[in-house]
Formats: C-alpha cells, structure tokens, sequence
C-alpha cells in the first residue's frame, strides 16, 4: 500500500478544483464513505446480542486510523428527523486495521429513544456519524500480570474489547471476571465468554444474576477473589455499582489500583466561580454559577446552542470563547486565551465571559 | 416617532401592533417545532444536485471541447451547467446556510459557522454585511449599506452628485461584476474614503478578500483552462460565461429585494425602541416580493419571498412558500401593504429608479413612498454606532479578535 502522504497531497491538489470545498465534499456523493471531513461509518451488520441488545458492525470511511486502545469509547451520530444525535458507545472489537470494521455493543436503555433505535432501527447500509475513540479506561500494552474485572450489564463491552486483544496477542495473564448481569437471557457475550474461559487457563469467570441472587456485595470478594488487593481492577456499569466499588477500595486504600469507566458524564472537578456570560452575536447575557455549564446556561438564555453528545465527546458544541476564562468541570482545566475554542457542553465560567454565538 | 407612526400603519393601535407580533412568533414557533426529515432532506438533495451540475459542467468543458465537432455545443452546455451550479450554490444553498436556516441539523458540514461559498467574498464578512447590516436595519438609511450598495443612489432622501449622473454605467458595471462588487462590499468604501475605517481591520479584511479571490480566479480562470490543453482559451471563455450569467442572474433578483415600488425607506427614528413587533413590521414595509414558479423561486435562492426571509432569515428556505400564504392572511386582516409582482415588472422599477435618480430630484417625479421621517444625517455608521445584533439573523464569527471599524 502506497504511503498515505502522496495521497494527501493529491487531495490536496485537487482543492483547487473544488475550492472553497474539499474533494471529499463531491466524491462523498459518489460513495458516502470517501470523506474525512467529518468522520462516517457505514452499519454494515446488526447482530443481536440479547433481547435488549445488538452489536452493530460499522466500517469506517476515510480518516480513521483504527488506532483505538482496547477499552476505549468512540462518539457516534445519526441523523433522526433531520438532526444529528450523538451517544458514545465502548468500541468492544480489538483495534486491527485489516478487518475494516469496529464494532460497538449497545442496550437499548428504557426512556433511551436513541439506544432503541440503535438496537430495533438500524438498516444495514444505513452511513452514521464518528467521532475518534477517547477515553482513559485501557488496558496499559503489556498488561499487568494480574487483572480484575468488576463488569455489570453492558459494561461488557468496554471489557470484551480488553478481552479479545489479550486473546489476539496470546497475552491473557492472570485474570478473574465478576460478571453481573440481571439474568442469564440479558447477559451479553455469554457464549463468546464462554469459548474465552474454555480457552484460557488464566481466565476465570463468576457469573451473577441479579434478579436471581441479588448484587454483588463487595464484602464476598475476599472469597470470589482472594487475592484481588494484589491485582489491577477494571469496573465498568451502573454508577451505584461504581459508587460501591469505589468507596470499598478507598476503605482498603487501594483507589491507585482501580480503574473506572462511567457511561455518563461525571463532573469531577470542582466548578468555576460562575459570572456574567455575554453572547456576543445574539446580544444576550444570562448570569451562570459554576455548576451550569455554559451550554445550559446559552440554552437558558434561548440561544440555539449548538450541542451533540452533551459529555465532552463529538466536540459538535464548539464555540470560540472571546474573552473571560470557562473551567472544565471534568479535570479543572482552564481555558482563558482570547478566542480559544471550548466545548461548552462540559465547561463553566470562571467569572464573566463572552462567547462568540 | 416609531414604525406605527408610519402612515401605513397609522391605522394599527398598539395593541394591534403587539398582536400581529405575536401571530408572527406563531408562525416562527409551528415552523420550528416541524423541522425534520423532510426539509434536511430537501437541502441534502439540493446539494447533491448543484455539486452533480458542477460535475457535469467542468466534464463538458474538458472533454467535449477537445473535438471538434462538440466543441460549439459542449462550450454553451458547459457554461450553463456551470452557471446554473453557482447560481443554485450562491443563492438557495449558500445564502440560506449562512443565514443558520439548516444549523438544527447539527451538521457540521452544513452550517453557518463554517460554510464558504463558491463566490469571491469570503463568508465572514458576507455574514456581517448582509445577516448583521442589512436584515437588522433593513431599509435604514445610514444604517443599510444595501441600499445602494454605496455606488448607486436609490433613494430620494441621498444627496444627488453629478458622480451620480453616470449610474446607467455604474449599474452595468455592477450587474456584470457583482460577484467582486459583492467582494468588495463589507470593506464599506464610503467610510474608507472618508478616513473612518480602522485601519487594521481594512487590512485583514483585505487579506481574506484576496486570498478567497485568488482562490476562486486560480479555479476558473487558470487550472481548469490549463487542464483542457490546448482548448484552454475555449474552457476559459466558458467559465467566463458561467460567472457573467451567475452575476447577472444575482444581481437582477437582489435588485427586485427592496427597490420595487412600496418597498419604503426608514430613517434613524424608526428604529429608536424598537420593539420586536416594530421590527416585524419595517421588514415587510421595507421588502418586496416577486411572483413565479417553484423553479424560478428556488433559483432566486427564494428571495421572491423576500419579505417572509426578512421576517424569518433563519427559517428553512423550503417553507417559505408556506409562511407566505398565513403571512398574506395576516397582511389583509390587518391590512398592511404587501408588496409583490412578476419579475419583469419588479426588476423593471428597480431599473426605472435607477435611471430616474441619476438626475436631481427636481428634474423627475417620485415613485417611492416618502420616509415617515427626514433623516438626520448622511452619515455612514460603524459598528459601534450601531445597536446589538439579533438572534435570528444567522451568526457571525471573526476569524481574528482584532475590533472592527
């Protein structure tokens, strides 16, 4: 395969062409997946998991580097009654570029009218939305020589991509899976878990099901798991489950040794001090404190905001702050440069500021 | 003295005024909560279809111009189809995009934040000129660089100079040109002239001038003739053609906007504590329509509705043609002036001004309502003499944080 910089370099001739569009803006039309400028995928395959849940095997079209670390989540968009709705989802395939597809693993969530039709609605062949896999709960390459999953529902799936790398590279160390899951019908990867634990020796699996056995108190570790102070702990699934874990190890003083996925956004940091913000082209202002992001704050003020994801992910909120400072409420990192872009859906103002809306 | 002092509206209490504001806020509301598949599907395939136009248009020109035989045909089908993509691309798709009316979409690759036209004027300063200058202070004198565009003198109430004895000229020169015309506009070369532009900010706005304008000459006037060979000069022509009917076609439609007859001019006391509803009602006095076809409609980017554009910029162009019955409707009950005609005749007056007005006032009679107020002054203002920006004008972003003069 010839190097990709030639090819960069013939697009880019051929912008002058196409000038002020992009090559991409026409050949898209030939074939949906030949644009990188925003990033698209094409649902090539649903297959259904449980009752409740499907994975959806998406090819990427051009821009995508397929370079995603086993655990980490990628922004997806479709377009429902003309406007493009954004979720995040774990990638649950290991990263390989030869297959040409990812796959994501979704519940259909009640109340979740996205998640439903992700699961009940999609048509092969139908092109959606990316965006870049982000996230923080991977696996480090080599992995620790001992591994604890903590899984509950469908936080598989973040888990399933670490699993199947681990099994791709023939790298599976010491691990022990606890596996929640209301009932067996509902648990999904069951089989595949199966085929991996048959597989390899090191892979232990516990299985619970709620709705049969009740949850998993944390205090039953010691005999599901006697070594577990000793290991690297994974916990992905509902936040009350997270919230128990997390304040067991703090107890064992461990929290150094836990890694965390929560599939809602979680505003740790602490808030900014709020003020005035102005928006400068609609001409209208709205005090804030420093919980409500600034996209609440415009939304409450009517401005149409844009927005996406609504967690810091699709970055579709984007807007230039023209002075003043915003913190972001995920990590207490501040943003005050004159004309900064900031994603307003995850940041708060640090006294008065003006946007460029 | 505020727009209902207007003697077009003298007949309208205040409460009357208040009413007609809030059935328009209705309007504005159904069409929101009714956005959907349908419409992104309209400005989907639109886009589809005026890309596939520029397609064929440059495919003509390259290959059917190297024989002889096709050489006449492909260089008229070719600038055509190549004129009939950047009409439908600057008017329907790119004029209206930029005016946010897709932004719900929440799509980046169609929206007016970052959305540049396949026209010499870069975006950004489209977006401040026509969605700021022009839709908030429509029909403003002093206030609206539009009317006149700052070369010709169409209003009574501007102070004839010899200089504007020449505007039968001037007004040829600008139809044929309009896209630099257009370039050039939000520089505002009165208030160049008169030394009260900031510098700096002339400066940048310079600079993206040229580079957009050097982008589009390169593409129509030095690669694609190049790639024709030896036919270049053929190819060149034709593009050439393309851009001359685009300009012409722009032109005529953007002349039949506020300069038929009953579109009425507005001075500086009208818009002091303007409500919402005043401002409703200075945009349908200030606009005029044109009748004509679904086609003729989408090829004017659907400015023969201007008035409904001018009272919704940011509403999908695709229903304009239903805002216009319930706004006609709301026009007769309250019997306001509602100013529409064919093409012909609308561009026809625009033309009749324009040659009228060359002359002093004393040598030619009056076609066009008087403003209800003398205006103050002549002077040209700056941002900073001007009142906020509104919402549903579509947004603005600059590039760089310098102020603008």
């Amino acid at each position: 395969m010839a190097s990709t910089i030639p090819w960069e370099r013939v697009r880019r001739a051929g912008s002058k062409l196409t000038t002020p569009l992009h090559p991409d803006d026409y050949l898209r039309l030939v074939n949906p997946l030949w644009s990188s400028r925003e990033l698209r995928g094409r649902i090539e395959k649903v297959v259904r998991e449980t009752d409740d849940a499907a994975t959806l095997v998406i090819r990427p079209g051009w821009g995508w580097r397929y370079d995603h670390k086993p655990g980490q989540y990628v922004g997806i968009g479709i377009q429902v009654e003309g406007k493009f709705q954004w979720r995040s989802y774990s990638v649950s395939s290991p990263p390989q570029r030869k297959r040409g597809t990812i796959t994501i693993t979704v519940r259909a969530m009640p109340e979740g009218k996205l998640s439903s039709h992700l699961v009940n609605g999609l048509e092969p062949g139908t092109i959606v939305r990316l965006a870049l896999p982000e996230g923080d709960f991977v696996l480090p390459d080599p992995p620790p020589p001992r591994i604890l999953f903590l899984v509950g529902g469908s936080g598989v799936t973040p888990v399933m991509a670490m699993l199947r790398t681990l099994d791709r590279r023939g790298s599976m160390p010491d691990v022990v899976m606890h596996y929640s899951s209301p009932t067996e019908d509902r648990m999904i990867f069951r089989e595949e878990l199966d085929r991996l634990e048959a597989k390899h020796d090191g892979l232990t699996l516990h299985r619970l099901q709620t709705d049969v056995d009740g949850m998993l108190d944390l205090a039953d570790l010691d005999q599901i798991c006697p070594d577990w102070k000793d290991r690297e702990t994974y916990a992905c699934g509902p936040g009350p489950m997270l919230d128990a874990i997390t304040e067991h190890f703090e107890k064992h003083d461990l929290e150094e040794h836990l890694h965390l996925e929560r599939f809602s956004l979680e505003l740790g940091g602490d808030g900014g001090e709020g003020g005035t913000i102005t928006f400068q082209n609609s001409g209208k202002t709205v005090e804030a404190d420093g919980a409500t992001t600034v996209l609440e704050a415009g939304e409450e003020a009517g401005v149409g905001m844009p927005y996406g994801c609504r967690m810091g992910i699709c970055h579709t909120c984007t807007l230039t702050l023209i002075s003043g400072k915003v913190r972001d409420l995920r990590n207490g990192d501040e943003y005050g440069n004159p004309n900064e872009p900031v994603q307003t859906c995850v940041t708060a103002a640090v006294g008065d500021c003006t946007l460029d809306i | 003295m505020a727009i209902s002092d207007v003697k077009e509206y003298t007949h309208l209490t205040e409460d009357e005024v208040e009413q007609i504001g809030r059935e328009l806020d209705k309007i504005r509301q159904e069409i929101e909560e009714s956005r959907g598949a349908d419409d992104a599907a309209y400005i989907n395939r639109l886009i589809k279809i005026q890309r596939a136009l520029a397609t064929a248009g440059r495919v003509t020109l390259l290959v059917g111009t190297q024989f002889k035989e096709t050489r006449k045909p492909a260089w008229a089908l070719g600038a055509g189809l190549l004129g009939l993509h950047k009409i439908l691309e600057n008017m329907e798709i790119g004029h209206n995009v930029m005016h946010g009316q897709w932004d719900w979409m929440n799509d980046p690759e169609i929206h007016s934040s970052n959305w540049e036209w396949d026209t010499a004027q870069p975006a950004e300063q489209w977006k401040h000129s026509h969605n700021y200058i022009h839709h908030q202070f429509t029909n403003v004198l002093g206030y609206d660089n539009d009317i006149g565009y700052g070369i010709l003198r169409m209003a009574r109430e501007q102070k004839w100079s010899p200089y504007n004895l020449g505007q039968p000229i001037y007004n040829q020169l600008l139809a044929t040109f309009f896209e630099w015309g257009v370039a050039l506009h939000d520089l505002d070369i009165e208030r160049i002239r008169k030394g009260e532009k900031d510098p700096k900010e002339m400066k940048r706005q310079l600079k993206q001038i040229f580079r957009k304008g050097r982008n589009q000459v390169l593409k129509d006037y030095v690669v694609y003739p190049a790639l024709a060979g030896k036919q270049w000069k053929t190819v060149l022509t034709a593009n050439v053609a393309a851009n001359i009917t685009r300009n012409l076609w722009a032109y005529m439609i953007i002349f039949c906007g506020h300069f038929p007859d009953g579109a009425v001019h507005f001075t500086e006391e009208e818009i002091e504590d303007e409500t919402r509803s005043e401002w409703y009602l200075r945009q349908i006095l200030g606009s005029a329509n044109f009748e004509g076809s679904r086609t003729l409609h989408i090829l004017s980017g659907s400015l023969g509705y201007q008035i409904e554009h001018h009272i919704f910029p940011d509403l999908p162009s695709n229903r304009y043609p239903e805002i216009s019955e319930k706004v006609r409707e709301l026009a007769a009950k309250y019997d306001i002036p509602y100013t529409t005609g064919p093409l012909y005749r609308q561009y026809g007056q625009a033309l009749r001004t324009i040659m009228k007005l060359s002359l002093p006032n004393s040598w030619t009679s009056s076609d066009q309502p008087e403003p209800p107020t003398p205006p103050r002054d002549r002077k040209r203002r700056g941002d900073d003499e001007r009142p906020s920006r509104r919402t549903e004008l579509g947004g603005w972003s600059r590039s760089h944080s310098e102020a603008r003069g």
